[in-house]
């Protein structure tokens, strides 16, 4: 956040231009207009009277969480030299590597394209537009023929570009030396220790109360939890962003976590809101995407397949399909190291004025895409306000776990995170697995990848995401994923073989019915070390 | 020795503003007017490696290197500003050659010290500030920059993980290019205007209100010229048609 208060001036004037132009400006500017036919709002006295007003009416409020919002999510303003990419990635070879990373994709997906002689995207017809505006709530019984279409990647294929990845101007060898990391992450990173870890996140320290864990303090859960509660009815009733930040560190009560995150992202679903997501909709009926069969694939492999999630498979349709057509999304790539694809609308290759994004929103899913969605189907019932969470959710932190950044909660750092806290705190694990050619990273890579969706009890994860939006941070992923390995540490160092360890990690499984507490515990436990 | 300063790299920007007397800051987010200034023109040099022992023998490296900046010979600068683009870096000190301007004309050749091991690397061996963009003021050094004929800036890099460090687009600025008229931007001004109160009864509009209004309706376009992100329109085809066969590669 706020780095010093000298900075303010700059941040102030950073935030006045990001705000103008939104709705939330034209309400306030329409809100002050109206209060000038109020009688206690004096000509003399205008400005304070006006201010007044927009406070007990409650607007001051709205006007402080849109500024913490721009606060969390834009990086400060930088250095006036600092072009656009390197606003989005300071470090050179990582932009280079991301860039090789996306021509990957683009030629897998336009190999697709030539393959199977389809185009990128099309017009519907009249009468199919009909027919999937008729079954739009239904869309999961629909049984396309998906044989054709395979997920541009999975994590696997990612985490071989990352384990790749070169810093050109650091002294390695292939001769193990001092240097050279024992792990698979290559790239001289800073990353946290654990005493930094403990600071940061002492909230989680074993002398605070926590929600979902039962025997952490000498205070009674049941107080504990009556009295949290009470405090987050009265934080929800404020309505203030920042509180309700720094309620969620300690896990959000079920009943209040679907208010809380809105609040927290700022979302309030106004009717403007929902005027966009029929647009959006609108949209989806209109133009038919080769994406959209990649969605179609994703959510029959992932989300359907899932016991906790296959019953939100229309929910997903819905959400990702709409996604794929939001061209605001496309503001996320200032602060991205991803760029979006780029093409030209048919027969107008090369011309400027005919050049455009593709999908709409920039972004390609991949395997394991819709798990971002699913336990947020959970929390909001009302699409177009699931949809509005997920796209802050993803604007905010999932676009993170799939492009190659040196952002502390990018996946690269978490990676190095990972493996570094397993090095130092289980030293003697990390080197058996090593041996038997069974990195500690290529198990769990894509738990991180996945934010853990699809590999935790919901009610686990969404206690997990909270401590995610609660800092405002993905470094709880790698801590979390390093907390497993310390759980499973004695049976880990009986294996002999990568797939012995994998069958190891159905541990997580495990948890569905023996403690759902123990991980919580677990990474609380190792910061008591 | 500890300068008075945030020796913070990547936040090194920010401290532009501590010690900013200053009657406008120079910088502005991106999107608004920036005041265009030309850099000093200047001849740079090296960066040059210190050696220990012998050039073809000995291949330790001694993890210092210096950078000499040297102005035209006529010409002594008052010297405002120097940017740099870091490239493993970890401290950075500068030590400038004067014209005497205390004793009239007559040069001094004693170099001065005028930044001291100013930190660019919070952790040398690992990425932080490696590749950062930095502004060092003048308020910010231990002496004066005034008649400055040439720096000599002395780059130190204590790990030994690099393979090279320097610094990269250094560029310096003398005084007096501040122009506050340029560097104010749109917005502002147009804050400024709209703190008037408008009439909102029914009446004719006065002609001052109605000239003063189209002065409103043109700095709002200007902003939204400055401003791409403010105006969201949320079409992704071009005229009606958004039919694609393959991305492009470019």
């Amino acid at each position: 956040m706020l780095h010093s208060e000298r900075e303010l001036p700059l941040v102030i004037a950073h935030m006045v231009q990001k705000l103008r132009g939104t709705v939330l400006y034209s309400q306030l500017e329409r809100q002050a207009r109206v209060s000038l036919h109020r009688s206690d709002i004096k000509l003399e006295s205008l400005k304070e009277d006006i201010k007044e007003f927009l406070k007990i009416s409650g607007w001051e409020k709205k006007l402080q969480n849109a500024v913490y919002r721009e606060l969390n999510v834009h990086p400060l303003p930088s250095h006036p030299l600092a072009t656009a990419e390197h606003i989005k990635e300071p470090l050179s070879y990582m932009r280079r590597a991301q860039a090789s990373w996306e021509k990957r994709i683009l030629k897998s997906l336009n190999s697709m394209c030539t393959e199977q002689s389809i185009p990128l995207a099309r017009k519907r017809p009249t009468i199919e537009q009909k027919e999937l505006l008729s079954k739009w709530n239904e869309m999961g019984t629909d049984e396309p023929d998906l044989s054709r279409f395979r997920p541009v990647y999975a994590p696997k294929d990612f985490l071989e570009v990352l384990i790749n990845l070169r810093n050109p101007n650091y002294e390695c060898s292939d001769q193990p030396s001092f240097r050279s990391h024992l792990g698979l992450i290559q790239v001289p990173l800073q990353v946290k220790d654990i005493p930094e870890l403990t600071e940061y996140f002492k909230e989680l320290g074993l002398n605070t109360g926590q929600l979902g864990i039962d025997d952490s303090t000498q205070v009674p859960p049941e107080l504990f939890e009556s009295e949290h509660i009470h405090i987050g009815k009265k934080v929800l009733r404020q309505q203030d962003s920042a509180a309700a930040q720094q309620y969620v560190r300690q896990g959000c009560p079920t009943a209040l976590r679907a208010e809380l995150w809105a609040l927290i992202l700022n979302i309030s679903n106004q009717p403007e809101d929902m005027l966009y997501y029929e647009q959006l909709k609108a949209n989806v009926i209109q133009y038919d995407l080769l994406a959209d069969s990649l969605i179609y694939k994703d959510v029959k492999l992932t989300a359907s397949n899932d016991d906790f999630y296959f019953v939100f498979e229309d929910y997903l349709y819905q959400v990702l399909l709409c996604f794929s057509r939001d061209t605001s999304v496309l503001e996320h790539f200032a602060y991205n190291s991803a760029s979006p694809p780029k093409s030209y609308i048919r027969g107008k290759l090369g011309l400027e004025e005919y050049a455009v994004v593709y999908p709409p929103n920039g972004v390609i899913p991949f395997h394991g895409f819709s798990m971002y969605v699913a336990p947020l189907c959970y929390l909001y019932h009302e699409p177009s306000k699931l949809y509005q969470v997920f796209r802050e959710m993803y604007v905010r932190f999932f676009f993170r776990l799939h492009s190659i950044s040196s952002h502390l909660s990018g996946i690269v750092s978490l990676c190095l995170l990972f493996e570094t806290l397993l090095q130092s705190h289980l030293p003697e694990l990390f080197y058996h697995l090593r041996e038997i050619g069974a990195q500690p990273l290529r198990i769990s890579f894509k738990w991180m990848v996945r934010a853990f969706s699809g590999y935790l009890a919901t009610d686990q994860l969404l206690l997990l995401w909270d401590r995610i939006l609660g800092y405002n941070s993905l470094e709880i992923l790698a801590v979390l994923a390093a907390a497993v390995f310390a759980f499973r540490a004695v049976n880990l160092m009986e294996v002999t073989s990568l797939a012995a360890a994998e069958k190891q990690d159905e541990m997580l499984d495990l948890l569905h019915t023996h403690d759902n507490h123990i991980y919580l515990k677990q990474y609380l436990l190792i910061f008591q070390l | 020795m500890c300068l008075g300063i945030r020796a913070v790299p990547g936040l090194v920007y920010y401290g532009v503003l501590i010690l900013s007397s200053r009657p406008k800051p120079t910088y502005w987010p991106s999107g608004v007017n920036r005041m265009s200034r030309d850099p000093v023109l200047c001849t740079i040099k090296g960066p040059i490696m210190l050696q220990v022992g012998d050039v073809k023998t000995d291949f330790a490296r001694a993890g210092v290197a210096v950078i000499d900046v040297t102005f035209p010979q006529t010409k002594a600068v008052d010297v405002q500003e120097i940017v740099f683009k870091n490239y493993y870096t970890a401290f950075l000190s500068i030590r400038i050659l004067q014209n005497n301007h205390h004793c009239s004309g007559e040069r001094s050749r004693n170099w001065r010290t005028c930044l001291r091991n100013y930190c660019l690397m919070p952790n040398p061996h690992t990425e932080d500030g490696s590749q950062e963009y930095t502004s060092l003021f003048r308020q910010q050094m231990l002496c004066d920059l005034d008649q400055v004929t040439s720096l000599r800036l002395i780059l130190r890099q204590p790990s030994p993980v690099w393979l090279h460090f320097s610094l990269e687009e250094l560029q310096i600025y003398h005084c007096g290019q501040e122009n506050p008229q340029k560097g104010f931007p749109l917005w502002l001004s147009c804050l400024l205007s709209q703190e008037q109160p408008t009439k909102v009864h029914n009446a004719l509009p006065d002609a001052e209100k109605a000239s003063s209004e189209v002065q409103q309706m043109w700095m709002l376009t200007e902003v939204i010229q400055t401003n791409e992100t403010a105006a969201r329109i949320g079409r992704f085809d071009v005229d009606g048609c958004y039919d694609i066969n393959l991305l492009s590669y470019t």
